[in-house]
């Protein structure tokens, strides 16, 4: 006989053994050595899918319906083949961008709504209470049927106390504080819990090895195998319907409904949601996964109908409710260590299920539903607070307590009308809701915010009508005239036949309706209006997830400015200054950079603050968050659609070309014109030196023609003589003065001339060259004015150089000015920072066209046929190289036929400058 | 996982056959009375599709294309 402290000591045994794995799994964890990170394990977790209801549930459903109980296990095999699309594609969108719950999945999708976030929240929560009565209900009924051992007594809950005096209320606290050992000891910005993994999957082992311990004593052992079974239920009328199809099964359209309500329920239950996308270590695992997970299912449903048959043949007049068969068929043999094996098995599928769920759950009221409001009250600053890590532990623990209560609440109030499939396939159809607003987000870029919110809200109010209230109003807690004359006794709003919608069962009749007004408002209203830049944004994220490398996938549509320790201090108010310094390291680290100081707040550091924060408070408040302190500029609708649209990501790779092409272009441009410089540089040095060796020649045929004249004719006459050897002389003067010319000059203009500075005074400098060149002008019968004012600052130049540049302007003046009546002037003024020397003859002048040709070597104005060229032409461009040299310019200014004025000019600065340092 | 795509084609062909084999009107054919080795025809019948099509799901994922 099983007494109460056998089986609370072996429930609290089993509940510590868990404790000890989930231990051991976080610790091997923190050391970086898995045990969860191979695919069997997870396979494992996921068979978190089996609770209370395919442990106890299925064999009572089998009794009622035979083959009914199977689409909720081959909905989940069908869906499982086609994860490779959907489930890769939604747990690569979840790592890329941090999600850690559907709400925040949801939230994220259609532009990091918050709204979403919490509605998707409150309708998984309500959604989910049912499932979690169920498994209270499970326990419960197993925990008093075993205490009552042998006497088969079926528990009657009406008849106990609400809360305190009622034993299930205490399975439920216990559940909770369980929960919150195993699933809140630390904050995690990941949310990912190994030890809990570990612990899950060793109970998907236990429940599937009980079951099979039970389906195999039935079938082997009180019976003479599967044959035996059916063909002895054959011959009992009112269980040959159970062996076929139709009758108690149901119709096609309930088994296609059931089916696809599971395909949801596999991917869309919090719990699945936690344990496949969350708690995945590796997307290969998934892979393998695929066809592990359906493996489980069929295992753990084979001996489902023999135990359903044999318990209907051993308890035939229907005093033990069949949904517990499966303990009360080995008590009933009194093989009792087999009946504590099946009540820890059930055990196993219950707390595996409420922890997993009750962790999921309260992740998203803390995420998506109180920290969003909490964060809004500007009285609580809870913005200001440095460490708010305590307080996300506690809103969590509180919401896994709450849960708990408010399930216990559900199973002591509506529990008692359903068998345990019934009251799950209550929550199946509550989040099969989110399956349009996902498998649309991740497929559809037209989904819109609105659109989602008006399709979920939609769809959980018909399912609120037509599920939730009628299992009040069947439970006694609605008046029951509201199941058959409907809402204000409209017959058209009967909650199970739906604008007179008759011949479904309640399930199928709510997901049509429910479905019908979550896809119809979802797809309506997206369409009706268009997506927002942000929407669109998060849209291309998700559904073009599997084709975008991670690293580029958010931070694109970021610009603004932050600086690195406003980002840490943010993340550590959340996580723990310890726990965001660690993550701040790991990244820079990955980076390569030295340390966080290196870092650069770049838009990638900032994307990678926000996902960090949505693993601890959602996407959504992540978001508020990190804007909070970093200046982000509002990103237009136009550049959205130029950064993410795929076509314009081609348009901006070839405008990328094509600058790149311009700039070639232009780079191709400077070098011609280089080039062409270079070119030209090179022409003007050999016309340098053609003009140079030209203009070497002309004195040099002249001297060598004189000179032959000379010893050919040794007869000239003294005076013929004297005068070729005067004009050899000349010429052979001026072919050294022009050497000289050249040599100076090319000095000059490659830097290597010597000068020797010093403080002059220009007024010296006229004197001595006027006085230099008087005997010329005389000559030339030149008149000449000289105005120099008293009082002129002194400048720094070099002496010989000015001078040359004077004597030089002055010849010029005496030699092109007019012949006979001659005049020139020298006028020295001070302007402003510069000191002005003029001098002006009255010659032809220099037309307009000329008057930078004079200043280039060789180009002497005038006829040079006609007039023989009087100069060397390289006087004015040695005389303006002087003048730059010194940091000023020379110019003419001429009218033809009015004489012209050759002016420069030297800066004072120079010299006030330097005479400080010089005294 | 050289050809994923293909891999996924794969396992959603197998997804349409499933929802084929396993719902009206060919499940109905399978529907009435009979035994197949001791077990009706229905259980005997889901059951052998649902571990036909786990077979080939283990195929197809653990193919190894390289």
């Amino acid at each position: 006989m099983l007494t109460a402290p056998v089986i609370v000591i072996a429930s609290f045994a089993y509940l510590g053994l868990l404790f000890a794995i989930a231990y051991y799994g976080d610790k091997r964890a923190d050391d970086g050595r898995s045990i969860i990170a191979n695919p069997y394990i997870f396979a494992l977790s996921l068979a978190v899918y089996c609770t209370s209801w395919t442990f106890y549930g299925s064999v009572g459903r089998a009794a009622t319906s035979g083959i009914g109980f199977l689409p909720i296990y081959l909905g989940p095999t069908l869906m499982a083949a086609l994860w490779w699309y959907v489930m890769l594609k939604i747990i690569r969108i979840s790592k890329q961008n941090r999600i850690t719950s559907i709400a925040d999945f949801i939230a994220s999708r259609y532009g990091k709504s918050q709204m979403l976030g919490g509605l998707v929240t409150i309708i998984a929560v309500v959604g989910v209470i049912p499932y979690i009565a169920l498994q209270l209900k499970a326990i419960s009924n197993t925990f008093s049927i075993v205490l009552h051992d042998p006497e088969m007594a079926m528990a009657d809950k009406q008849s106990t106390p609400l809360f305190l005096g009622d034993n299930t209320f205490y399975i439920a606290m216990l559940l909770a504080a369980f929960t919150i050992l195993f699933g809140t000891r630390h904050l995690d910005a990941t949310e990912r819990h190994e030890g809990l993994v570990a612990a899950v999957a060793f109970e998907s082992l236990v429940k599937l090895l009980a079951f099979i311990a039970v389906g195999l004593f039935v079938t082997f052992w009180l019976y003479d195998g599967f044959g035996d079974i059916f063909e002895r239920a054959a011959q009992v009328p009112e269980l040959v319907p159970l062996l076929t199809f139709g009758g108690a099964a149901g119709n096609y359209t309930t088994w296609a409904a059931l089916t696809f309500l599971s395909m949801a329920a596999i991917m869309f239950l919090p719990r699945q949601w936690q344990v496949t996308v969350v708690e995945n270590v590796d997307e290969r695992h998934l892979t393998k996964a695929i066809w592990l997970f359906p493996l489980y299912l069929l295992a753990i449903n084979v001996f489902v109908l023999p135990i359903a048959l044999g318990g209907l043949m051993h308890f035939p007049n229907g005093t033990v409710d069949a949904d517990t068969f499966v303990l009360t068929l080995p008590m009933a043999e009194n093989t009792l260590w087999l009946a504590l094996f099946a009540f820890i098995g059930g055990l196993s599928a219950a707390t595996g299920m409420v922890i997993v769920e009750t962790i999921a759950l309260s992740t998203m009221v803390c995420n998506d539903l109180v920290m969003p409001v909490l964060l809004r009250m500007k009285g609580l600053r809870l913005t200001e607070r440095r460490d708010l890590s305590g307080l996300l532990l506690g809103i969590r623990r509180g919401a896994i307590v709450l849960i708990l209560v408010l399930g216990y609440l559900y199973f002591y109030l509506a529990g008692e009308a359903y068998a345990l499939v019934s009251i799950g396939l209550i929550s199946f159809s509550a989040v099969a809701q989110f399956a349009p607003a996902i498998i649309g987000g991740i497929f559809w870029k037209g989904g819109t915010r609105t659109g989602a919110v008006c399709g979920l809200a939609a769809g959980f109010l018909v399912w609120i009508y037509t599920l939730l209230l009628p299992s009040f109003a069947k439970s006694g807690w609605l008046p029951i005239n509201f199941l058959s004359q409907g809402m204000f006794g409209i017959d058209l709003f009967k909650p199970q036949q739906l604008f007179g919608l008759s011949g479904l069962d309640d399930i199928t009749h709510c997901l049509f309706w429910s479905m019908l007004a979550n896809i119809g408002c979802y797809m309506a209203v997206s369409l009706a209006k268009g997506p927002s830049a942000a929407e669109h944004g998060q849209a291309t994220v998700f559904v073009d997830a599997l084709r975008q490398s991670g690293a580029t996938a958010g931070p694109r549509l970021w610009r603004g400015s932050a600086s690195v320790n406003d980002l840490l201090a943010l993340l550590g108010r959340f996580l723990g200054p310890e726990r965001a310094r660690e993550a701040f390291e790991t990244y820079a680290r990955g980076r390569g950079a030295r340390s966080i100081e290196a870092l650069a707040a770049d838009a990638s550091l900032v994307h990678h603050t926000e996902s960090l924060l949505a693993g601890a408070i959602g996407s959504a408040s992540a978001r508020v968050m990190v804007a909070s302190v970093v200046a982000e500029e509002p990103l237009g609708l136009d550049e959205v659609m130029n950064i993410i649209d795929e076509a314009s990501q081609v348009l901006a790779y070839s405008r990328q070309l094509e600058q790149k092409s311009h700039e070639l272009e232009a780079a191709t441009n400077e070098l011609r014109g280089a080039n062409q410089r270079l070119q030209e540089l090179d022409r003007l040095k050999d016309d340098f030196i053609s003009t140079v060796t030209h203009e070497l020649r002309t004195p040099l045929t002249s001297i060598r023609a004189f000179s032959e004249i000379l010893k050919d004719n040794p007869s000239l006459d003294e005076s013929q003589r004297t005068k070729f050897l005067g004009i050899i002389i000349k010429e052979s003067e001026r072919l050294t003065r022009l050497i000289n010319q050249v040599l100076d000059l090319a000095k000059i203009e490659s830097g290597n001339a010597e000068w020797h500075t010093s403080e002059i005074d220009m007024r010296e400098v006229v004197d001595d060259a006027v006085a230099a060149v008087s005997q010329m002008l005389k000559e030339n019968s030149v008149q000449l004015e000289i105005n120099v004012p008293q009082g002129l600052p002194t400048i720094v130049a070099d002496r010989d150089r000015l001078m040359q540049v004077m004597l030089n302007l002055l010849s010029n003046a005496a030699k092109f000015c007019k012949r006979g009546d001659g005049r020139v002037s020298v006028t020295l003024a001070r302007q402003d920072h510069v000191l002005r020397v003029d001098v002006t003859d009255n010659g032809a002048g220099v037309s307009d066209s000329d008057k930078e040709v004079i200043f280039e070597k060789f180009r002497q104005v005038g006829d040079t046929l006609t007039d023989r060229p009087q100069g060397t032409g390289l006087g004015l461009p040695i005389c303006r190289q002087i003048i730059h040299h010194f940091g000023g310019s020379l110019w003419v200014e001429s009218q033809p036929g009015q004489g012209a004025t050759f002016s420069f000019i030297l800066p004072l600065q120079r010299a006030a400058g330097r005479m400080p340092l010089a005294a | 996982m050289t050809r994923p795509s293909i891999k996924g084609q794969r396992l959603v062909a197998l997804f349409l056959l499933g929802f084929l084999l396993l719902n009206y009107p060919l499940l109905n054919l399978f529907a009435g009375s009979g035994h197949v080795l001791g077990v009706p025809v229905l259980y005997a019948y889901v059951f052998a599709v649902w571990a036909l099509l786990i077979g080939l799901m283990a195929l197809v994922v653990e193919e190894r294309s390289d």
